[in-house]
């Protein structure tokens, strides 16, 4: 009998061994060691590497751009979802359409999305500059400028996450029984006070499991910086897993990248955990 | 009593696109009455109370709470708790949030909310379970809760929508009179809406039956059950059912269908239909005089026997006290002309005339209580 739940487990083992355990475990021995010159074996430094690694400036440049870029979208992207699906969860016309509209930013590959921006963001022709021309303002140099382009990158981004989000805001929100709110009316209870009293601790786990999926992609998620901006200007918009790509693909520095890889991990690791531990005993699950 | 209870409805209707779910109602319930909104589902009673708390905007008509006209204005600002069949309890908020939500909403000082916390978590018996979940209570302790929310509001009304139909028979026997005393102990003005007859006639001062969006009879329960205005209020009231046999022309007045020999009611009756309870009809054997019948089956029910009988082309139920095996005697059937009703073509009970008394009719059982207790 063991052995047929050991067969069933097998498929689903096998793959996560291959493409997730046995390449984190390579990672993790890489930014252990040295490549050696010209055939020589590898040669073990121990933590040598994240020594170089805490040293170099960019490293330190491109962190604080993933933590102003987390900072920039995580709460606006939620604030935003929470806000649109409270918003078609109640009686509006042409709800399925505004639903819809609010989900379109999802469906469409970040690639498609980052292309559409570079003509919102474009310096000459593009249509926020148009705007501004229009409305008698000089344009601005969206992507190009170093103090606006990670803003400029943030913008898109929650454009892009906060559909996504709302669609599970409003799962949850259909989940919460409509006598709540009836029973709430009888006494006179505000819309505002509603909601945080009852609609917002009910939504809890929602936001939990939003919050941390919105940390994942802000480290996950680079595909517009392919498109537009590849990081720069000056690493103004590098973020660590670009970072991570341009040392082993661009300067074939395999083991910073492997490092870099490890600490990701790693931070990622306990931010979750303290999330879960923190949150979870004030969250109420149904 | 202060006159602040009474409410009034005027030619309420709740209209969805063009069918009518409540098609002008109108009562008016003095304050301290226990007024039961009964009826088969899909009657309009949940919508009819929906509209008096004002959670459902009535399309025509108007509602008076006391001397102030509510049609217009939003629920909180009606003076009235509701007590919901889902119960709608907070889930994540302990029983005592849940309780003294209300009073937050208020803004009632909180030396004055504990006060009341405590007073009324005795009176509902719920003071060793106020850091609990709802989700962590049994059926009957939610309930609770929710009563408890609705008592501490110390609004005179209190709406009551189908409160018990989540529970249990056994627990549901207790939370009626539970329910019932804390009404009269606290002098609530209550409307109670359920489907159940049972609840009707054991709770209600006062039962509004209702079909197809519109009153069919307001009055007593015992009025109801004894004088029925319609062959549908006289089929909904008992368990079981009264009989209803359909009247046809005889040769010496109104006859049974299928059942020419015995004359039941006078001439002008056919057309309509007679209507006897089970426990008004006496069996006996053929030898003495009453309609003829045929006992099909027998359910035995602990306390008394309920018999299938055919008449003619149909069926009539008898009810019996005590344990009876009959099925597949011959027998006659008898009853006395005050418990035998008669029902016009149109439904409607007719007064104006007198169905005949089977030759003098004793009843050979006593009555058994009025309201099954079978059932429930």
């Amino acid at each position: 009998m063991q052995l047929y739940g050991g067969l069933l487990l097998l498929p689903a083992a096998v793959l996560l061994t291959t493409f997730a355990y046995l390449p984190t475990i390579t990672t993790v021995i890489n930014s252990l060691f040295l490549p050696g010159f010209r055939g020589a074996p590898a040669e073990f430094v121990g933590l040598e590497n994240y020594q170089v690694l805490f040293d170099d400036p960019t490293f330190w440049k491109v962190a604080r751009n993933n933590l102003i870029y987390a900072v920039g979208t995580i709460p606006t992207s939620i604030a935003l979802a929470l806000g649109m699906a409270l918003f078609v969860n109640g009686k509006l016309p042409g709800r399925g359409f505004v639903r819809m509209a609010y989900f379109t930013p999802t469906i469409l590959p970040m690639i498609a999305a980052a292309n559409i921006w570079m003509f919102f963001y474009a310096p000459q022709i593009g249509l926020f500059n148009k705007v501004l021309g229009a409305l008698g303002f000089s344009g601005v140099n969206w992507l190009g400028d170093p103090n606006m382009a990670l803003g400029s990158v943030i913008v898109m981004s929650v454009w892009k996450e906060a559909g996504f989000f709302m669609i599970f805001y409003l799962a949850a929100l259909q989940g919460i029984a409509p006598e709540l709110k009836e029973a709430a009316d009888l006494e006179g209870t505000s819309r505002w006070s509603f909601f945080w009293r009852v609609t917002f601790p009910l939504l809890m786990p929602t936001t939990l499991f939003v919050l941390i999926n919105a940390l994942i992609n802000a480290v996950r998620v680079v595909d517009h910086l392919f498109i537009l901006t590849k990081g720069g200007p000056n690493n103004a918009t590098n973020l660590l897993l670009y970072y991570v790509y341009e040392n082993a693909f661009s300067f074939f520095d395999r083991t910073t990248a492997a490092t870099i890889t490890v600490v990701i991990l790693l931070v990622l690791a306990v931010v979750a955990t303290v999330k879960f531990t923190i949150l979870d005993r004030r969250t109420h699950y149904q | 009593m202060s006159n602040q209870s009474r409410i009034r409805l005027e030619g309420v209707t709740k209209r969805w696109g063009a069918s009518a779910a409540v098609d002008g109602i109108s009562f008016d319930v003095t304050p301290g009455q226990f007024v039961i909104l009964l009826g088969p589902s899909g009657c309009g009673k949940s919508t009819t109370l929906r509209m008096i708390a004002g959670l459902e905007e009535a399309s025509d008509g108007q509602i008076h709470i006391g001397e102030r006209n509510v049609t217009r204005l939003p629920p909180g600002d009606r003076g009235l708790s509701m007590v919901f069949q889902s119960y709608a309890l907070f889930p994540h908020l302990s029983v005592a949030d849940n309780i003294v939500f209300g009073l937050r909403s208020r803004k009632v000082p909180k030396d004055e909310q504990r006060q009341r916390l405590a007073k009324v978590a005795e009176l509902v018996d719920l003071t060793d379970y106020l850091n609990r979940k709802p989700g962590q209570l049994s059926g009957g302790q939610r309930q609770r809760v929710a009563l408890a929310r609705s008592v501490i509001s110390e609004h005179p009304i209190c709406l009551m929508d189908e409160p018990l139909s989540n529970l249990d028979a056994r627990l549901r026997s207790d939370m009626r009179r539970e329910i019932k005393a804390l009404q009269s102990r606290l002098n609530m003005t209550v409307i109670y809406v359920t489907h159940d007859q049972v609840e009707a006639m054991s709770m209600g001062d006062r039962v509004i039956l209702m079909q197809h969006g519109k009153i069919v009879q307001d009055d007593s329960p015992d009025e109801l059950y004894n004088r029925p205005a319609s062959a549908f209020a006289a089929s909904f009231i008992g368990s079981p059912a009264m009989n209803l046999l359909p009247l046809v022309t005889g040769e010496n007045g109104a006859v049974i269908e299928g059942e020419p020999s015995t004359p039941v009611a006078p001439m002008e009756a056919a057309g309509g239909h007679l209507g006897i309870r089970p426990e008004d009809i006496a069996l006996s054997t053929t030898s003495a005089a009453g309609v003829p019948a045929m006992v099909v089956s027998d359910e035995y029910l602990g306390a008394d026997t309920i018999a299938h009988v055919t008449v003619g082309s149909h069926t009539v139920r008898v009810r019996m006290s005590g344990k009876h095996a009959l099925a597949g005697q011959p027998c006659r059937l008898r009853w006395s002309s005050q418990h035998a009703h008669l029902f016009g073509s149109d439904g409607l009970r007719r007064d104006d005339i007198t169905p005949h008394a089977l030759p003098n009719a004793p009843r050979a059982v006593p009555r058994p209580p009025a309201v099954g207790s079978f059932q429930h």
